[in-house]
């Protein structure tokens, strides 16, 4: 399967942008060799503002930017796009609807060696808290570049989280992308799996192992965590015996709470996959960190398996 | 040139007026903060600053914004004397629906640039401004007052080295040093001095002026259009209150209710009779 990097593709995507619209600019707090944005400040250095350590002044510059017509892209790693700007965020640019992107790399677990302080559990959770806010995980290169694109002509704030690693191509290349849409990454009858980010890719290795049992398993794609079009949510879960989420998060405010919410009253029932209320740590590589929080291929078969009482 | 001042002598204390207006009897309003700035926002609305208030989004309008977000009764006064909106919204500041807004809200409030009052984060928003506007070639300046508790807000200083590095002599910053943060004088509970000093050493061009004067105001503004290739800081030194006798220097009334003696007390003050 070929892979990516979000990252990567991010920043290549901006350099497209670039070209294309006059007013993007982009931000960065010194992480432009690891956020990619370096990409772009070689080919547009006067759109580039190196911002310095400084993520709560880059965002309410980013603002300032907005409000002057431009499209502002704000970069850092998820743990600091989202916590250290929290207020910045949520005051000058959110109650407005300012059209500034917020771009939170290396997410989630993905900066395996550098522990909690630089993990983040949280984002996805703070950023929906946030009135007027759009929060998005993509799955994979292709829809990093189709949402970068994307949110250029999407007005208000946008908070978009990254990956640091490689991730294996699921997005159809031919679908369009579109906020607040659910996207069916396989099709399946007796579990439905709702997930965004690496843990899609766990899922259809979870389904397709499945597969070979006699179990068929349908996989969702929830990359647009808020705005949400609930109908579809319900309509993947609505012909299946058991549900399941998985998130590369919190089991607090992100996809679990989501998924749970939308079908609250449902009776069919659910198994959430994420993270239990706990930090990050260090670990020697991404996917030992991923199975030591329960983040595994295996535990969503095993949770499809006891919905559909095999086991 | 003394006929431009004594109008503008005037215009400041119709600011005062309204401000007491939206401040009423019996509910809390920034009534320091806002009365500290009448002599500069005057100079700033009715001789400095380039707008069309029938365009408020005009490209080229000059754009002030107030960092210290609570002191939004004065910048109310000036857009409702310049015809932003009606003077009848004077009359119904912070109630429910209303256009005034507690704190600067552009969505609502037509010649409001920013949203801000969370203190600390309106000279970053100025500064992206002002690199904005000068991205598109435009001679626009942004005018930003600021606090001088809010000085101690990290942020400002991110922003002041931010705004140097970056030469933004398109930004004028105004520090309104009244001395008093909402609790009692800064030099005695949270000191941000020395100002001149630590602003000249961010890499501003730094002027000092009596921010009731309005000729002292006025020379300022227009010398800061003289210096290029840094930003300005104007320091105003001010009276928290002025104008309204039982409020200058006065912290209480930083955010207060007036009672209807009080309320009687300050037109009288400024030479104004409302028919209560």
């Amino acid at each position: 399967m070929n892979m990516q990097n979000p990252r990567q593709v991010y920043g290549e995507t901006l350099v497209e942008l670039g070209r294309e619209n006059q007013n993007i600019v982009v931000l960065e707090a010194d992480l432009s060799k690891s956020t990619m944005t370096c990409l772009f400040e070689k080919e547009f250095p006067d759109r580039f503002f190196e911002m310095g350590i400084g993520e709560a002044n880059m965002t309410s510059f980013a603002g300032g930017l907005s409000l002057t017509g431009k499209i502002a892209f704000t970069n850092s790693f998820a743990v600091f796009a989202a916590g250290r700007a929290y207020d910045q965020i949520r005051q000058g640019i959110s109650i407005p609807k300012l059209n500034v992107k917020i771009v939170g790399s290396s997410a989630g677990l993905s900066d395996f060696g550098d522990g909690a302080t630089h993990q983040s559990v949280e984002d996805l959770a703070i950023m929906r808290a946030i009135p007027n806010m759009t929060v998005l995980v993509p799955v994979d290169g292709i829809e990093t570049r189709k949402m970068t694109r994307k949110i250029v002509d999407y007005p208000g704030p946008v908070y978009m989280r990254l990956n640091r690693h490689d991730l294996p191509d699921l997005f159809p290349v031919e679908e369009e992308w579109a906020v607040g849409k659910a996207y069916l990454i396989r099709d399946g009858k007796d579990v439905v799996v709702f997930a965004n980010g690496i843990m899609v890719s766990k899922a259809i290795g979870a389904a397709e192992k499945l597969a070979k049992e006699g179990i068929s398993v349908r996989v969702v794609n929830v990359s647009s965590l808020k705005p949400i079009h609930e109908s579809e949510i319900i309509k993947y879960a609505s012909d299946v015996k058991g549900i399941v989420t998985a998130e590369e998060h919190s089991l607090i405010g992100g996809l679990a709470s989501v998924i749970t919410y939308i079908l609250r009253g449902n009776p069919v029932p659910i198994m959430t996959i994420g993270i239990a209320d706990q930090f990050g740590q260090s670990a020697h590589s991404y996917a030992e960190l991923l199975e030591a929080y329960g983040l595994t291929e295996v535990n969503i078969i095993n949770s499809i398996l006891k919905l559909v009482g095999r086991i | 040139m003394d006929k431009v001042i004594s109008e503008l002598e005037q215009k400041a204390r119709m600011l005062r007026v309204n401000i007491v207006k939206m401040v009423g009897i019996g509910q809390k309003g920034h009534l320091g903060g806002s009365c500290s700035l009448a002599e500069i926002v005057a100079a700033l609305y009715f001789y400095k600053m380039n707008y069309d208030p029938k365009n408020p989004h005009w490209e080229d309008r000059d754009r002030l914004l107030l960092s210290k977000g609570h002191a939004a009764l004065v910048q109310y006064a000036a857009l409702a004397e310049i015809g932003y909106f009606s003077k009848e919204e004077i009359g119904r500041v912070k109630c429910l629906g209303a256009m005034l807004q507690g704190h600067p809200d552009m969505q609502t409030t037509p010649g409001i640039e920013a949203n801000t009052g969370s203190l600390g984060q309106g000279l970053s928003i100025a500064c992206g401004m002002a690199a904005g506007l000068r991205l598109d070639h435009r001679k626009s300046k942004v005018y930003c007052i600021v606090g001088d508790g809010e000085l101690a807000e990290g942020q400002i200083w991110e922003a002041a080295m931010t705004a140097a590095y970056y030469k933004l002599d398109n930004l004028i910053a105004i520090l309104d040093q009244n001395g008093l943060m909402a609790t009692g004088p800064i030099v005695e509970r949270y000191d941000t001095n020395p100002l001149v000093e630590k602003w000249q050493a961010f890499g501003w061009h730094v002027m000092e002026i009596d921010g009731h004067n309005l000729q002292q105001i006025i020379k300022a503004l227009d010398q800061a259009d003289t210096i290029s290739g840094q930003p300005k800081m104007i320091i105003a030194h001010t009276v928290k209150g002025k104008g309204v006798s039982f409020a200058e220097h006065n912290a209480t009334f930083h955010n207060n209710d007036l009672t209807r003696e009080q309320f009687e007390r300050a037109c009288a003050d400024l030479a104004f009779r409302e028919n209560l």
